[in-house]
């Protein structure tokens, strides 16, 4: 017992009491993590990079991707991740308020601001999930072709994307989704798309409106459209109904695109919802007194820099993923 | 900790009286790079989407810059690197700076190789 108890005389350069670098024990730590937590995302994103340049001619255009807000319908591209940067900057910001209330020890100050932060970090995190269920739930539908590319769908008259349900010619299926109560043997069935490929190729046989758009960026910056001709040739190629995206499939384009998505952006958000969670432990910590008690709001600026960390890398990504 | 808080940003051109007055001045700094990013990310100007330089973009080079100057802001002002002791600051900023491009550097150029094997070599992928 005797070891962990430090008294005043001790406190000198040899005793312990020394700060090297000026920061408390603590604090440095906490330094220590989030450097090795930025190498862990930066490797992340550079793997990301990676891909991309390998495929820099077909990877999903981000602003085609994310395109949706939440109780609104149309084509509203990145407003919704700006918001959920503002929302996580403006947590940041209750943060340093929070920091600086508990400089001055004014312990009201502290609960409201860590408050705040707290409601912040959920509203970022809800969008997050809202964000993965538009992502996964899809919005087009499109085709995959043997070698895994992708083919989607536009109309020729004004351009803008088809859904597949726009054209499908419905056709008498031999297929039903298998349910657990027509089998004895049920395990699970694989789910059907809504439409077979079947269907979606009589449509666009029937519908000379419908172009193929390939993964292929051209000079432009946009999606190659193909002739009515070469759509009918390419159509021989697919293989799969895609809708929606998961790791295996991505109806946006790249499968990989997906596959960062869902990585970088999930070990981000767990970030946040840790960070969510430390909050509150420290927040009750703070309405229990503890650090009035103890003296001083060290606590409270270890998990400050913890959460501008977290925002820090989100704005990384947010470049990287939705505006380069 | 640090109580000393430096309150001038843009090398000493704006002073803030108190430190959360400094707080709330980054804050519109940030947000009004958000707007700028944003904005430029939608419109998407042709001037700067057909000038290419080191094989990117004109764009994205201002969207790689204006993030790592968002970055700069919220680690020197909200983490308050500002006000730590030069040596710290220098271990923690320049000890990633040095891996990462180093990573990005070797990365992106065995990409780019990987690419034009693709494109180049005898490799149908595109099927």
């Amino acid at each position: 017992m005797d070891s962990t108890v430090t008294t005043g005389t001790e406190e000198n350069v040899w005793g312990g009491g020394n700060q090297p670098l000026g920061a408390s024990y603590g604090k440095l730590m906490m330094w220590f993590f989030l450097v090795s937590d930025a190498l862990t995302f930066s490797g992340f994103l550079a793997a990301y990079g990676f891909s991309r340049f390998k495929f820099i001619e077909t990877w999903p255009i981000a602003d085609e991707v994310f395109t949706h807000v939440p109780f609104f319908h149309g084509n509203y591209p990145m407003y919704y991740v700006a918001f959920m940067t503002f929302i996580l900057i403006m947590s940041s910001v209750t943060m340093v308020l929070a920091v600086d209330a508990g400089h001055k020890l004014q312990k009201t100050k502290v609960i409201w601001f860590m408050f705040l932060t707290i409601i912040g970090g959920a509203i970022f995190v809800g969008s997050q999930a809202w964000e993965w269920a538009t992502f996964i739930k899809g919005d087009y539908g499109a085709l995959e072709t043997k070698g895994g590319r992708i083919l989607q769908f536009v109309s020729a008259d004004s351009g803008e994307r088809m859904a597949i349900r726009d054209f499908a010619e419905p056709l008498p299926s031999e297929r039903v989704n298998h349910e657990k109560k027509n089998g004895v043997w049920y395990y699970q069935g694989e789910t059907l798309p809504s439409y077979s490929l079947n269907e979606i190729v009589e449509g666009v046989k029937s519908n000379s409106n419908v172009l193929i758009r390939t993964e292929l960026i051209n000079e432009d910056g946009h999606k190659t459209v193909l002739t009515r001709d070469e759509t009918m040739k390419k159509l021989n190629d697919a293989v799969l109904v895609v809708e929606g995206a998961n790791l295996v499939h991505n109806e946006y384009g790249s499968r990989l695109f997906a596959d960062f998505f869902f990585f970088i952006t999930g070990f981000h958000g767990f970030h946040v919802f840790s960070g969510v969670i430390i909050n509150c432990i420290i927040f009750f910590n703070v309405i229990l007194g503890t650090y009035e008690r103890r003296g001083h709001y060290e606590m409270v600026e270890k998990v400050g820099l913890y959460w501008h960390f977290v925002d820090l890398v989100w704005v990384f990504v947010f470049t990287f993923f939705y505006l380069v | 900790m640090a109580h000393e808080h430096k309150l001038e940003i843009f090398r000493g051109l704006l002073k803030f009286k108190s430190n959360t007055q400094k707080i709330w001045g980054v804050l519109i700094f940030l947000t009004l790079v958000t707007i700028v990013e944003v904005g430029l990310g939608i419109a998407k100007p042709a001037a700067l989407t057909h000038s290419h330089f080191l094989g990117m973009k004109v764009l994205n080079w201002i969207f790689i810059i204006l993030t790592l100057v968002k970055a700069y802001y919220i680690a020197w002002d909200f983490m308050h690197l500002r006000d730590e002791k030069s040596s710290l600051r220098r271990a923690i900023v320049w000890t990633p700076i040095f891996l990462v491009a180093y990573l990005i550097f070797i990365l992106l150029f065995e990409a780019d190789y990987i690419y034009h094997v693709y494109t180049d070599g005898f490799v149908k992928w595109n099927f």
